[in-house]
């Protein structure tokens, strides 16, 4: 194992950090928005559905 | 297990589409978590230092998978946009729409890790050298192609207009592709990795020690992308129903 970062902590360690809090902020948003749109259709599919009943 | 399928159109239809996806979704994200959080703890703690650029070369396990999927990100939305534009295919329009924010995250990784790593190791965060400048228009691409299907309320003008746009962009992702062949200069170092040994001079290539984690990252990052893609392509074919049915609603 080996995590002498030496005189480069901060270049690496803010490499890494900057990369994975973009990616999570991606994968929430992608959820986020998914949960919206799937919530929002299944309420207009029951209000079609409960019209045409 | 899904039926056999006659022919590759066949994803064309939605709901052939959203059953597959659903599928083989599960899957596609278990191994996007396993080889990019494999390669990243592989690259970041059981990798020795270079002996010229220290611990910087860590970086290069993020910095170099990203930047190859920020081009390839962006060949698959032209792949895409051509299958709409010659065969009129939605889902193929509505998986390019859904790969955008995914290759300009990636893009902007690329551009972020390179920044951080150039400061140590070239002096300066950045420079007008031909593939930096290169990757900075891709970047905006996405920005602009992203911003025209939000302009464009008809789904299947936007699709038009947006596909064109990406042939356009293309010539930028083959830039920041081979910029470095065909301008010989600027600070960005050419190619080191590849796995097929070509455009890699002997000896010049990445020593293996790095090689190998930074393969598994690779993998990580291209399974990152599909699945991403297959979850954000069904989001895309709800919101399109969903617009149709309210369109809908309004007309009655």
């Amino acid at each position: 194992m080996n995590v002498d970062l030496g005189q480069y902590a901060v270049e690496v360690l803010s490499a890494y950090a900057g990369g994975i809090a973009l990616l999570a902020g991606l994968i929430v948003a992608s959820v986020l928005r998914a949960r919206s749109v799937a919530r929002r259709l299944a309420e207009t599919e029951n209000r079609r559905e409960a019209r045409t009943r | 297990m899904f039926p056999a399928m006659s022919s590759i159109w066949e994803y064309a239809n939605p709901r052939r589409f959203m059953a597959t996806s659903a599928w083989l979704l599960p899957w596609v994200t278990g191994l996007a978590a396993l080889c990019l959080i494999g390669g990243l703890i592989w690259g970041f703690f059981f990798t020795p230092n270079d002996f010229r650029q220290g611990a910087t070369v860590k970086i290069i396990y993020i910095h170099v998978p990203t930047a190859i999927m920020a081009i390839n990100a962006w060949f698959m939305m032209l792949v895409c946009s051509l299958i709409w534009l010659i065969r009129r295919h939605h889902v193929s329009a509505l998986a390019a729409k859904a790969a955008a924010p995914v290759g300009m995250v990636f893009t902007l990784i690329a551009l972020f890790t390179g920044a951080v790593w150039g400061q140590p190791m070239w002096g300066t965060w950045w420079e007008w050298d031909p593939r930096l400048t290169s990757f900075l228009i891709l970047f905006l691409f996405y920005l602009g192609y992203m911003a025209l299907w939000e302009a464009i309320d008809n789904p299947d003008q936007a699709a038009d207009l947006t596909s064109v746009l990406c042939l356009v962009g293309s010539v930028f992702a083959i830039l920041a592709r081979y910029a470095l062949v065909f301008w010989n200069q600027g600070l960005h170092q050419g190619t080191t990795v590849s796995t097929v040994g070509v455009g890699v001079a002997e000896n010049e290539g990445v020593s293996s020690v790095f090689l190998y984690p930074m393969l598994t990252s690779l993998a990580g990052f291209v399974f990152l992308f599909l699945a991403l893609v297959l979850f954000r392509t069904r989001t895309e074919i709800r919101a399109r129903r969903l617009k149709a049915l309210i369109a809908q609603e309004q007309m009655a």
